[in-house]
């Protein structure tokens, strides 16, 4: 795992790694990595993957409304909104 | 009072011994007087915990039968909470005030409860010692040298520290099992979809699950009547009727076979600790059992399996602390990339930010296979392991960890090192079965923990079987040494 892999996994996560913890960074998660590079030497020939531990589906529901508008309870805790928008710096210029 | 069990308070509230009222002032003067020392609760919540138990008082004269009516407990802060700060331990939601409550919290308030407060825990649940907490770590009571275990220290700490009678709690990897095992209390992670994660702050999806830590099993049976409901909130909860576990505690063992995996008394398992559970396995077949030895052949994947699953489940769980809608935002963003990755940079702690880097490099393109995909294959022959192993035996026992409680910063020299006091733990997590560990003695004046593990939904025998035992010895009898 280097800098550049850590610069690159930092940039699809949206997290800042500052220059002075990349190489750390990078360390632990080599470490990380050659633990779970133990899974490779598994016989998984015709394993079905498990997502759920009971291979549960996703339950659906009638397509009716149920939820009452919370809006302003929700609102309430945010950093900044207005006429029940979340504000974020400018995107487009 | 503080010495009494949930099912002694029931008995000593309806019999006029003491008002809830009375008993919650007494657990807030305990927690102000005492906690300095474990550092196990994030907040507080005095002046609510005393309305509800004026409320509770008012319902027993009235004739209120549940048991849990009055009696003070407390939620691990990553159970939402209306209107009280619910923090996961994270310096991201430190201001985090939910307007709702997790079906959890909501089911013990209609039990009628008192919530004392919100309590400590690794960072987003991730992490075995509680060291990781932006509120700092957590001290064993029974060492204040040495870590509690996590990620749910705080709540085993105030139980085995008697700052709360009982304690809600989550187990992804071991979280409810090793901190109980490492204070001396009794846990139970019950089985996967068991328990609504409604409201309750998502670490990995498919892992997760609520449960309680308590002085006893009996008590722990009383909080899974309350703890236990199908949600339709929560899309991974199953639909299945509620037992009362209350009701077959006293069934007798004789004739259960205990299944004992020979994999799990290897050189990992410190041997004090290891003779300690071998005496309560003998202590087993005093009660009746037949005891088999078993092989769960693919143990040994299972951490590395836990360890690509889980980070990347995380890094899509937290893909929504972003600063835009709640919780921390970084000051004078530039631009919104800079809103998002400072605000996640400056306030996920070191240890979350490399579970969601190793998720998102596990879940990446021309990774994903290798990686995430062989993990998940893997995870099914964890599962069939136990599925082979239950056709012949009724319980499997074991230790929960493999030695006491560690010292502070022992090991954090390098994240695996932590990683692997979960080796007994983490697979029951995978296969989604129910676990428990409830205290089978002491190794240098440490608590060390018994692990029992039932088949799917059969946290009705698991908790019988802990009852039996508790019944025939005393090790959970066994208090922390007071600090005061």
């Amino acid at each position: 795992m280097d800098r550049s892999e850590i610069t690159r996994l930092a940039e699809l996560a949206r997290i800042e790694i500052t220059e002075a913890t990349v190489d750390e960074a990078a360390s632990s998660i080599t470490d990380v990595l050659k633990l779970v590079d133990q899974l490779q030497a598994a016989d998984t020939d015709g394993v079905a993957p498990m997502a759920h531990p009971m291979d549960a589906t996703q339950r659906l529901r009638a397509d009716q409304v149920s939820e009452e508008n919370r809006r302003e309870a929700f609102q309430a805790i945010a950093p900044e909104t207005e006429d029940g928008l979340y504000l974020v710096p400018k995107v487009i210029d | 009072m503080h010495a009494n069990t949930i099912a002694q308070i029931a008995r000593d509230l309806r019999n006029k011994e003491y008002s809830s009222e009375e008993l919650t002032q007494h657990y807030l003067d305990r927690i102000q007087r005492l906690d300095p020392n474990y550092n196990s609760f994030i907040s507080v919540t005095a002046e609510q915990a005393l309305e509800q138990a004026r409320a509770a008082d008012k319902q027993l004269s009235e004739g209120n039968d549940n048991p849990l009516c009055g009696v003070p407990i407390a939620h691990k802060d990553i159970f939402c909470t209306d209107g009280v700060r619910t923090s996961c331990g994270s310096k991201m939601l430190d201001n985090f005030v939910p307007p709702y409550d997790a079906t959890v919290v909501e089911n013990y308030k209609n039990a009628g409860a008192v919530s004392l407060g919100k309590l400590n825990m690794d960072e987003f649940a991730m992490g075995s010692s509680n060291e990781t907490s932006f509120y700092g770590p957590v001290k064993n009571p029974w060492d204040t040298n040495c870590v509690p275990g996590g990620s749910s220290g705080g709540s085993a700490a105030a139980v085995a520290a008697q700052l709360a009678v009982a304690a809600t709690a989550t187990d992804t990897g071991g979280s409810i099992r090793q901190p109980a095992s490492l204070c001396g209390v009794t846990g139970l992670k019950p089985t996967y979809g068991r328990v609504s994660r409604w409201g309750m702050i998502a670490y990995a999806s498919s892992l997760d699950q609520g449960g309680a830590i308590t002085r006893t099993a009996e008590d722990a049976a009383i909080m899974m009547n309350t703890m236990a409901s199908y949600d339709s909130k929560d899309s991974t909860c199953i639909e299945r009727e509620v037992p009362d576990y209350t009701a077959t505690l006293n069934d007798s063992l004789q004739g259960m076979t205990v299944g004992i995996p020979k994999e799990y008394f290897g050189e990992g398992l410190n041997a004090e600790t290891g003779a300690r559970v071998e005496a309560a396995i003998e202590e087993y077949k005093k009660l009746g059992c037949n005891i088999k030895e078993i092989s769960l052949p693919h143990t040994d994947l299972a951490i590395p399996a836990y360890y690509v699953i889980a980070p990347a489940e995380c890094s899509a769980n937290l893909s929504r602390f972003d600063g835009v809608r709640y919780g921390y935002r970084c000051e004078d963003p530039k631009d919104l990339g800079d809103l998002y990755k400072r605000s996640r940079g400056e306030a996920f702690g070191e240890e979350v930010k490399r579970r969601i880097l190793v998720g998102s490099y596990a879940l990446s393109a021309g990774y994903y296979d290798a990686y995430y995909r062989k993990a998940q294959q893997v995870r099914r022959l964890i599962k069939q392991d136990f599925v082979d192993a239950f056709s012949e035996v009724d319980v499997i026992m074991g230790p929960t960890a493999t030695a006491p409680a560690f010292e502070f910063g022992s090991k954090n020299a390098d994240p695996v090192a932590m990683y692997l006091e979960d080796i007994y733990t983490i697979s029951v997590n995978l296969a989604g079965l129910p676990g428990m560990s409830i205290p089978c003695g002491l190794v240098n004046d440490k608590p060390v923990g018994l692990q029992l593990i039932g088949n799917y939904f059969e946290e009705g025998r698991l908790l019988n079987a802990a009852h039996q035992f508790q019944s025939a010895t005393e090790h959970h009898l066994k208090t922390a040494p007071t600090h005061d």
